[in-house]
This record gives structure tokens, sequence and C-alpha cells, in this order.
């Protein structure tokens, strides 16, 4: 065990003045020690996705991520999509298109997509289908996920 | 508004979009300890010593356990498929002398920290004296323990006289095939969080699934218990697909401790853990063997399959060679039949079930057959599954065989009728032009078919009680579970239905031990079909006490009532006087001066039964490109057409299908459990045990059918569950010959690059042997 450390992340918009060791990953500082548990661990070695959170504006694995990394770098997760009640559009795609079963891969692939959406709005649907490639679902077989995104990203790009 | 065969959207939804949910992992108790279990690092060897002190010198642990911990906790039983034989070969909660594959529980740490419990398992040192490892289901049988071999049981199924038949057959097709070992894989590993409060003296267990009351039940009695202080909590669960939900060790593991402690314990699984602890399944090699007439008409099958078990029989008990045996004839007329199912542990992960457990391995073996007696009897693949069909005026069928407890009588079925409207959906003649002109200019293309049937709507029973509250909302309590797949949207939609109301309405509440005394959980595509039923008893009396008792306010006769929009109205008279369910559920308070001697309460209670599964049946096609150089194979088109009666909701059945696709492709191409030689498990992360992306799954054409309704429930359900993964094996096999131009050729999943580029060289050689012996 190594000694702890105070650290300040801020999730979603608000600060969470933890003390955790310097090995603890940022996944488990979310879910364990800010409480966001929205944001789930399926494999821990970096191929599944399902931790995906944007830092900094860019989405990540945040179970390669120590917490200590992420000081000072804005984070977002699954919890910060809605406004309030509002779901926000990709969820509600989700939704409609059926994009979900068992719902444990979902923040990933929400955080995933609007990550890689805000960086590159004007996106190619090739290069879009590569980026969701990266995220593993078991239970929908991509069809519905891929609909969803499309849908989406169809409405952002006619904005 | 009738919701029954409307594509809605999910209730389900709105918390997991959010990030709301509540899965295993998600749930904490204040003073919890972390459990970290040790697991075996050999195959096969004698536990010499387990040397704890080290982990227990650790600062923050709190206790370590080895096997003398546990000593008078017995094994897990059997759930399923209890044949006699196989008690000896449960798996006790940590391994006591022996251990018998790499991921058993040897011991355990505990500690307020999760980090500090994994430092501290790895200081627990575990010495074995390595013993041979039996890695191959079909060599002989070894030693399981002093006078016990490693095959426990032999499932023998059959009927007819098959020698006869094979002596005076025109000609005999013989095949060797095998299936990889495959796990569900679902994306949320297991976790179970025990605590017991001593206020109420309560043993409660978060992360249940599939099955609460019977782990329950057993919880109880490993750990001495009555039942009912014992309660089980399913909350959000990350995918079934049979392997979730099933009680293993940790589960037991972290009752006994959280009792012993008076704490609560908390495991959750990592990903590694997950690919060598929880059941594996599917790994089989059959002899198969068929008598043919010279029409390409089957007289009779054999078969004699090895299954491997791995380590333990678990509580699946002898299910998936029952079910494989038991369901490989069909759709086909097969006036002989003979199975032998050699059950044999080996030193892997112990099995259990895998989404169509049985069928996706049956299925591969039967369609195989069916493509070689095609090609022995110079029949093309369409033709030689018709000429064997047992056709709709045949329906229902009895099968003289058994399964899961019950006779196999196929329900309703038209497999020629499905068959046509699957090649006709495909454009099957002008597919076979097209890909004739592609191979023709160099590419390897080609199609291939396979029919199933599936099984569904398991039984003894269901009963649900559905309640309409003073708001007027309404709550179904039932004993299944869910696994994700939409069971509080389809039991909405047919408790709104029956009882006059709005989908939304209604609060599906499942897998909890202290809502309801009984309950048979989530497997063997059944919620649909038993819940669902009962739901629909439940829901028709709450309506007809609604109406009775409206009948008496409202001064109008019964008749002439109906709940519409969870109002009662009069439908003879047009804007006639009505009474909201809401006042009904109130004026049958139990203080109630209106409630007169009814029951009190807006509520009732519905119970189905059944002896009998029925039967949904389905084709899939598959078109697919190989890369020659790479033995890469591209799935360039996937049609299923499914037949499962009637349809609740058509969108969440096309959603089982492409999943259920995709699972299969995984164990058709990419996904297997591989060992070393001397036992290591060579697929522990995801880089190894490689799951479909969306880049490996197609667009999949589904055609919900429901042609023919199961005439063993009102509604005409069947489950649609399983019959996307069925066939993908056999489907895959067939195009990737016909690519190949090679029939026969797979004989093996998964067909991975290094056997294509095997069999694509083994053909180049037979060919340049051919060239060179010419003169």
């Amino acid at each position: 065990m190594t000694d702890k450390v105070d650290l300040t992340l801020n999730v979603n918009g608000r600060d969470y003045a933890i003390r955790v060791e310097p090995r603890r990953t940022l996944a488990d500082a979310i879910r364990d020690d800010c409480g966001q548990t929205g944001t789930h661990l399926g494999c821990e070695h970096g191929v599944c996705g399902a931790c995906t959170v944007i830092v900094d504006g860019e989405p990540v694995r945040s179970c390669l991520m120590f917490a200590v990394q992420a000081v000072g770098k804005p984070i977002r997760t699954v919890e910060g999509l809605a406004a309030g009640e509002e779901l926000h559009p990709l969820q509600r795609a989700f939704i409609e298109h059926h994009g979900l079963q068992c719902g444990f891969c979902t923040p990933g692939f929400l955080m995933l997509v609007i990550g890689v959406l805000e960086r590159e709005p004007d996106i190619g649907d090739e290069d879009l289908m590569d980026v969701l490639a990266s995220n593993l679902c078991r239970c929908t077989g991509y069809q519905n996920i891929v609909k969803a995104v499309r849908a989406y990203a169809a409405e952002t790009r006619s904005c | 508004m009738r919701f029954v065969g409307r594509s809605v959207t999910r209730l389900e939804d709105p918390p997991l979009v959010a990030g709301r949910g509540r899965f295993a992992a998600d749930v904490s108790f204040p003073q919890q300890l972390h459990m970290r279990v040790v697991r075996s690092a050999n195959a096969h060897g004698r536990i010499v010593s387990v040397d704890i002190a080290q982990a227990c010198a650790l600062p923050g642990v709190h206790a370590v356990w080895t096997a003398e911990d546990v000593s008078d906790t017995p094994p897990i039983d059997v759930r399923l498929t209890r044949i006699e034989g196989l008690e000896p070969y449960r798996q006790f909660v940590l391994a006591k002398d022996r251990v018998r594959y790499v991921g058993e529980p040897v011991a355990l740490v505990f500690a307020a920290d999760q980090y500090v419990a994994e430092d501290a398992a790895d200081l627990v040192e575990v010495q074995v004296e390595e013993l041979p490892a039996v890695l191959r289901a079909e060599d002989q049988p070894a030693e399981f323990s002093t006078g016990r071999s490693t095959e426990p049981a032999v499932v023998r199924k059959g009927y007819g006289d098959v020698d006869s038949a094979f002596a005076s057959a025109h000609a005999v097709v013989e095949l060797e095939l095998s299936i990889g070992r495959h796990s569900a894989v679902p994306m949320e590993t297991r976790g179970a969080i025990a605590r017991y409060d001593a206020a109420r003296d309560v043993l409660e267990l978060y992360g249940a699934a599939k099955v609460p009351h019977w782990n329950r039940d057993q919880i109880a009695r490993m750990l001495g218990r009555p039942p009912s202080s014992v309660q089980l909590y399913e909350g959000h669960v990350g995918g079934g697909f049979g392997v979730r939900g099933e009680l293993y060790p940790e589960d037991v593991l972290v009752c006994l401790s959280a009792l012993r402690f008076g704490r609560p314990v908390k495991w959750i699984e990592d990903r590694h853990e997950h690919l060598i602890a929880a059941n594996h399944s599917r790994e089989q090699r059959h002899h198969i063997r068929a008598a043919v007439d010279a029409g390409g008409r089957i007289l009779a099958i054999d078969d004699e399959f090895f299954h491997d078990q791995g380590a333990y029989v678990r509580t699946h008990g002898a299910t998936v060679p029952d079910l494989a045996a038991s369901m490989l004839p069909n759709p086909y007329r097969v006036p002989a039949y003979r199975a032998a199912g050699r059950v044999r542990l080996t030193n892997k992960t112990p099995c259990g079930t895998y989404r169509a457990p049985g069928r996706y391995e049956s299925t591969f073996a039967r369609e195989r057959l069916l493509d070689a007696i095609a090609a022995k009897a110079g029949l093309d693949t369409v033709e030689v599954r018709r000429r064997n069909f047992i056709s709709a005026r045949e329906m229902p069928y009895a099968r003289p065989l058994d399964t899961l407890g019950t006779p196999v009588v196929l329900d309703s079925g038209d497999y020629a009728g499905l068959l046509d409207k699957a090649l006709a959906a495909i454009g099957w003649d002008a597919l076979q032009a097209t890909l004739r002109e592609r191979r023709a200019s160099g590419e390897a293309v080609g199609a291939g078919l396979a029919v199933f049937v599936e099984k569904s709507g398991l039984g003894p029973f269901d009963g649900v009680k559905v309640t309409v509250d003073v708001s007027g909302a309404v709550e179904v309590v039932t004993g299944a579970a869910s696994v994700g797949q939409g069971v509080e949207t389809v039991i909405a939609q047919i408790c709104a239905d029956a009882l006059g109301v709005d989908y939304r309405q209604v609060r599906v509440v499942h897998g909890r031990t202290d809502r309801i005394d009984f309950g048979m959980g989530a497997f063997a595509s059944r919620v649909t079909v038993m819940t669902g039923e009962a739901t629909r008893i439940a829901a028709t009396q709450v309506r007809a006490k609604a109406v009775e008792l409206a009948a008496e306010l409202l001064q109008a006769p019964a008749e002439t009532l109906d709940v519409v929009g969870s109002e009662v109205v009069r439908t003879d008279v047009r804007g006639g006087p009505s009474i909201a369910l809401a006042e009904l559920a109130r004026a049958l308070g139990p203080a109630s001066p209106t409630r007169g001697m009814r029951a009190p309460g807006l509520s009732a209670e519905g119970w189905f039964h059944t002896d009998h599964m029925n039967y949904p049946y389905g084709v899939h096609a598959a078109v697919v490109c190989v890369d020659r150089e790479t033995g890469g194979v591209e799935v360039e088109r996937y049609l299923v057409a499914y037949d499962i009666g009637k349809a609740v909701n058509p969108m969440l059945v096309e959603g089982q299908i492409a999943g259920g696709v995709a699972q299969g492709l995984g164990g058709a191409l990419l996904e297997e459990f591989v060992y070393d030689q001397r036992g290591e498990p060579l697929a522990v992360t995801f880089a190894d045990y490689l799951l479909p992306t969306s880049h490996e799954v197609p667009e999949i054409e589904a055609i919900v059918c429901e042609d023919a309704p199961s005439p063993l429930n009102p509604m005409g359900l069947k489950g649609a569950g399983e019959g996307g993964v069925n066939a993908v094996g056999a489907a895959i096999a067939a195009a990737i010959d016909d690519a190949l131009e090679m029939r026969g050729a797979i004989t093996q999943l998964p067909v991975t690059p290094r056997r294509l580029r095997a069999l694509l060289a083994q053909r180049t050689e037979r060919h340049a042997e051919v060239q060179a012996s010419r003169p």
C-alpha cells in the first residue's frame, strides 16, 4: 500500500475533494470516491470501452488512467448528459431505436459518440462506424446502436 | 389502445441511459468488506500447503480463509437435469485437497479496501504437487478421484431400429465435427454483495439474477437457515445468456462470510476471473452418421458425442448434453434415432449453459449432416431439406424423446413454408447466380443455409400478482427475472391489454424473493410465455373484479362495461358515467363500506402451469467472402426468419435476434477458450478471447413470423431469445464451404484464420499432387 494523496476531481462541473492512492484508477475514483456509478467497468484492460468518459474534451478509457492524471481537467460522465429530467438527444435516440438491452455498455457508447462528434462534428459515416467498433456490446449485435448513432449524427449535422 | 404486438419503447431504458441503473458493483453498504478470491494457478494437482501468514500480516486485511474455514459447507447442488451419478462431481466452494482447473477458488482475502484485498491475495502462497491434466474429452477416461472415472454419465436418447436402418440403407454419411469452447461473456462481470441484518435476522444477497428463488433456497439449505430468513435482490443485470445468475461458489462465500463477520461483504469479479471462473459452454465433439435412401431421405441418425464438462458438474447437471441429444433430429423426419452423449470431466473451467445450449452444437452437427447427405445424393442443399422436413400437416408431432423432463412434442410449425419465405427474402436463386459469377471472377464467396427448431416456455409454473393501487398505478410482481432482455416492457404490455390501462402505468417487480414466495426465474426462453400468460390471467381477474364492483356502483349491467384508459366505462351509452380504477381500488380498501364480502384490494394472483415446452423454429442464411491470403471471413449478408407464434413487441424480438446472431458469429469465427498442454488457459483477456465488434457484424435481416401460434397458451406465444444464435455456426460453415467450393470442408468451429489457411493449404497441396500425377 502506498500513501494516499489529496486531490480534487471535477466531474460534470462539480468538484470532488478526495483522498486516494496514486495508483487508484480514474474509473474507481469516479465510481467509488465521487459516487458516480453510471460509468461501468467491463474489462479493466482498456478493450471493452464501458468505462469511457470525456476528459478535457477527449473520450478516454477511465480504467487505463489514474485519478491523479485527471486533476485539473474537466471530466464528463453519463450522469452529466441530461439537463435535469430532459434527456440528451443521443440518450433519446438510444431509447427510440432500441439501442440498448442490458444497458451496461450504454454509458460508454454515449460518451464515446458524444466525445467524438463534439471533436469532429463533420466526421464521415465510415470513420464514425470505425469509432463505434472500439467499444463492445454483447446484447444488441450493434444494429440498433448504429441506427441510434446515425440518427443522432444526422440530427447534429443538420443543425 | 392495444399494446401487444406493437414496437413500443422500453420501460427499462430511462434510468439505464442516464447512468442511474443499479448493477451489482453499484451496490455498497457501510462497513463493507471486499472479498478477493485466490485461485488455482494449476490445472490439476494436490494441494500441499496454503500459506496465508504474509497475507494476514498485511495492514488492512481483515481475514484470510482457506478450505478449513468452510469445511462444513456442502457442495453446490444440481438445479437442472439431475441424472444419476453426478453428485460426487459437484464443486465445493473452496478446493479441499485437490485443484482441478486454473481458476478454482482456493482461498479468500477480506479487506475494507479492494486494492488491499488484491495485494494480500498475491501474498497467499499455494503449493501444489502437479498431476497430469485431462484436456481432451474424447480421450480415454481418466481418474477423477479414487475409484471414480472422468465419465460420470452417458446421456442416451433414441427410438426405432437404428441398426436395421443402417444395414439396409442405400448409403451412409459419416462426419466428425467439433464445436469450440465458448461462453456468454456478458459485459457486466458477476458480482455478489451479502449483508446480514441482525435486527431482523435476515441474510440479504444483492447481485442476484436468473433464478433468485432457487438460489435462495439453496443458500438457506447450505447455511442451515430457514428460506424465509434469506432474501435475494436482483438489480440491473448486465446480460445473462445462461451464464449469470447460476449459483456459484462466490455467491455462497459472501453469504457465509457476511454472517460470520457481521459485516457486509462485497465481491466483484474482474474480467480475467470471469473468463476462467464463470461457466464455459459448447465444447463438444460429435461422431455422427446418417443412413439414407436413394432419394436422400433420412432413415436413421446415430450420434455419439463427447461433452467437455470441465472440472466439475455445476448447477446445470447434464442439461447441455441432454438438450443436444434431444433436439438434434429437429425439424426432420428421422424414423430411427440413437444418441449417446458422453459427459466427460476435464481440467478446464466447469461448464453450464450458454444461449441455445445444446442446440448451437446439435444444429451445427445436424445441418452439416444434411449438407453432407445432399452432396452424397446429388441434391442441392434446399432440396435435401425439403425432402426431410416434418410437414405442417403432421403437427403436433410427438417425437418419442424427452428433454428437461418434458416430452418432445413439436406443437406447431410449417418448416417448409418458412424456408420458402427465407429463400424469397434473400433472393436465393438470383443470389446463387451472382455468387457463381463472382467466384468465376476469382472471389471466394458463398452462401449457406441452416434450419432449426428452438424450444421455449419451460414450465412447470409461473405465478404473478397484479395490483392496482389507490393512485391507479399498476404493479405486477413476478418470480421471473430480468437479464436485460426487456421483461418489464413485455409483461407490462400484456398486463396493459388484459386490464385496460397504458403499459407505462405498469411497474413490473421481478427478481425479489421478499415480494413473492415462488419463482422460476429467467432461462430457457420461458418468461414471455410463462410469466406472460400468468400475467394475462391475473390481469383479467383484476379487470373482472373492477367491472363487477363498478357494475354495482354505477348501477349498470356488467356486460355493458369495459375498462378503457384506466376507467370503467359504459360501452352502450356515449359519455355515460365512468369510474376510475383508482377509485375502485379505494372502494376495495379493507375498511371501505363498499367492499362488501369481496377480498380487500384491487388485486389478483394468476398462475399458469404447463407440462410441455413449445417449439419456435427458424431459418438462417449467410453470405460470406473468404480472404484466401489472410484466412479471414467477412459476413456480407445475414438473414434470420423466425416464427415465434406471436410477437408481443416485434422491435424487441428483432433485437433478440440481432444480438443472438452476433454471439453466434463470435462462436463461429472468433471466440475460443484455448488451453496449452498443461491446462493453462490462453484466452484470459479480451485481447485473446475475441468478442465481435460492430465491424464483424453485418446488418442483420430479420423476418419475424407469426404463422404457427402455439396451441399451448391462449396468446399463441413462443419464446424469442435463442433463435438468433442457434444456427449461426451451421449457416456460416455451409457458406464457407460454398465460398471455397469444398463441400463439407468445415468440420470445426470456430473457423479461425489459422484453421482456414490450413484448409486452403491442404487443398493447394492436393491440387498439386493431382497435377503432378498426371502424365
